[in-house]
């Protein structure tokens, strides 16, 4: 019975007007909500593409050479382009968020926001530091 | 099921949300771009292998790959309720997000321990 029909009948709860599905469109903080939400899709796509380059380091230097050589694909190279962007976007979201959800008290007082988005701000240059020291000077 | 693990799940998703922040960004810009569009000479294979079977690095990408997937994994599932307006079926799309960053992180964890 659709819900027109049940209400025709009497038995049915509150109407709920239905929502389309694009209701995140029309609104700039619904919109930037949804691509920082959508921003794990892109997460979860690297996620996915560096267990492929384990799997394949694993499999011998054939299977390397096979996965280096379709990363060189214009396909490739465009998705991991969209990637770098939707993932850059969800650092800075995610960074911007810490401060809200980790507090750290020093001294019986609270640490500044800034201070501790700035510390995270300057992990992730160390880190992407390190990361590139070691691919890049080897 | 899914409730009372829920603190669980939402850990597995902070995790995963840090690790990728952190360590993505520099990751995609260089195995996905810079190495494949030759900008910089790409490490070999001898050098990758040797630095994988490394029980740091094979930590270090368990790390990598698990947190993340439950990041998506967790995220998704609520993008999914609030694009599609969901009131039913929200236990199916829970146990497939949950169940697939799960299955990824048993052939990563397999992946790693019989490389070598």
């Amino acid at each position: 019975m659709s819900e027109v029909e049940q209400r025709l009948a009497g038995g049915a709860g509150p109407y709920h007007r239905p929502i389309s599905l694009w209701w995140w469109l029309g609104n700039r903080a619904y919109l930037k909500f949804i691509i920082r939400e959508l921003t794990s899709v892109f997460v979860g796509i690297f996620a996915v593409l560096s267990l492929w380059q384990v799997t394949a380091l694993s499999e011998g230097p054939e299977a390397y050479a096979a996965f280096v050589d379709r990363l060189a694909t214009p396909g490739f190279v465009f998705l991991n382009g969209a990637v770098l962007l939707f993932v850059l976007y969800h650092t800075i979201t995610w960074l911007n968020l810490v401060p809200t959800i980790v507090v750290v008290r020093l001294g019986g007082r609270r640490v500044p926001d800034g201070i501790i988005a700035a510390a995270h701000y300057g992990l992730w240059v160390v880190l992407s530091a390190a990361v590139a020291g070691i691919l890049l000077v080897r | 099921m899914v409730r009372g693990i829920t603190p669980f799940l939402w850990t597995l998703f902070g995790a995963g949300g840090m690790v990728s922040a952190l360590l993505f960004p520099i990751h995609i810009l260089l195995i996905g771009l810079v190495f494949p569009l030759g900008w910089v000479d790409a490490p070999d294979y001898d050098f990758l292998h040797g630095l994988a079977i490394h029980p740091i690095t094979r930590l270090y990408l368990l790390a990598l790959i698990s947190f993340p997937l439950f990041h998506w994994a967790h995220r998704f599932r609520y993008t999914v309720y609030d694009v599609f307006q969901m009131t039913g079926g929200r236990q199916l799309i829970a146990f497939l997000c949950y169940g697939a960053a799960l299955v990824g992180t048993v052939i990563t964890i397999h992946t790693l321990l019989t490389i070598g």
